[in-house]
């Protein structure tokens, strides 16, 4: 299969996903710019973390209007699979691809830390590989990831299924000490309903190699892979 | 026609900052204080012909762009003349 990797003015993680992909996977994965209207033939379009637009107005507020994201909301329509990652998660909310918004952590601090994350729907494009209620260790770096929805949104998504992963204590318990960000019923990953967008704040592309402390990262792109065969 | 846009945190979402700032008027005795928000302030120059002309556009640059309706309130105020 073929990945897009977008950069915005202000993307950080572009390259580490390009090389997560590339290197770590063995994918077929090109760089698309914001300009670009074309996504380069990709199966899979990511939107990397960052700052894309210094996060001026809003996270994801600017970013939400480059060329690129008209042609990532047909290739949505058109059922294909797109992932946004930290800031692209962001943008995703803002460009109403998913539901909700992310706001400033509870705390109001920057958060830089590994945590758990528990598989809420296994039965998804970017979780397949994994058994529900799988635990996976993979690093936040974020300011503004509280997930907010509306109560009866966000409970007509759990019903659905579309809340994806869940911040967890290590034991896998819900805990309101492991929810660092304060996220609305410690969401930390959501899909669309129609399941092919998928947002999450936490860096899988930062947990794919053992040097990096971590692999669970890969199982999301191993779920991906899978999928699009 | 000058524009001045202002943007809080809707009511009901948690607001950490407009707390966090609460807390340190307390702490620096100001204490009949409450119900602190912390939002955004916009000014704009738009090219209108009435004030109702004004009003619609900015209507519209607020709910595509200005605000996010999910998480945040706003209200703007044209200036006459």
């Amino acid at each position: 299969m073929k990945w897009g990797v977008v950069t915005f003015p202000g993307s950080l993680d572009d390259r580490d996903t390009l090389y997560a992909l590339r290197d770590v996977m063995g994918q077929d994965a090109v760089p698309l710019w914001h300009k670009d209207e074309a996504l380069g033939g990709a199966d899979c379009v990511v939107l990397p973390g960052g700052f894309s637009y210094g996060d001026y107005l809003r996270c994801g507020a600017i970013a939400r209007f480059s060329p690129i994201m008209k042609s990532i909301a047909r290739f949505a329509a058109d059922g294909g699979l797109v992932m946004g990652i930290c800031n692209g998660f962001q943008i995703l909310c803002e460009a109403h691809l998913l539901p909700g918004a992310l706001t400033r952590n509870r705390s109001l601090s920057f958060i830089c830390e590994r945590v758990t994350l528990r598989v809420e729907n296994s039965n998804t494009p970017f979780t397949r590989a994994a058994r529900a209620g799988e635990l996976w260790r993979i690093p936040i770096k974020h300011g503004e990831g509280l997930y907010v929805a509306p109560d009866d949104e966000l409970r007509n998504m759990e019903e659905r299924g579309q809340v994806i992963l869940r911040y967890v204590a290590s034991d896998g318990r819900e805990s309101e000490a492991a929810n660092l960000n304060g996220s609305t019923r410690a969401v930390a990953g959501v899909a669309n309903e129609r399941f092919n967008v998928f947002g999450l704040m936490p860096h899988p592309e930062h947990a794919v190699e053992p040097m990096l402390g971590g692999v669970d990262g890969r199982r999301i792109f191993e779920s991906i892979i899978e999928s699009a065969r | 026609m000058r524009v001045k846009v202002f943007v809080t945190p809707r009511k009901g979402i948690l607001d950490p900052q407009g707390r966090a700032v609460e807390h340190a008027l307390k702490s620096l005795g100001f204490d009949g204080v409450s119900g602190v928000h912390v939002g955004r302030y916009i000014v704009l120059d738009v090219e209108a012909r009435s004030p109702d002309e004004a009003s619609a556009a900015v209507r519209r640059m607020c709910d595509q762009l200005l605000a996010n309706p999910l998480i945040e309130d706003y209200r703007f105020e044209v200036e006459p003349g």
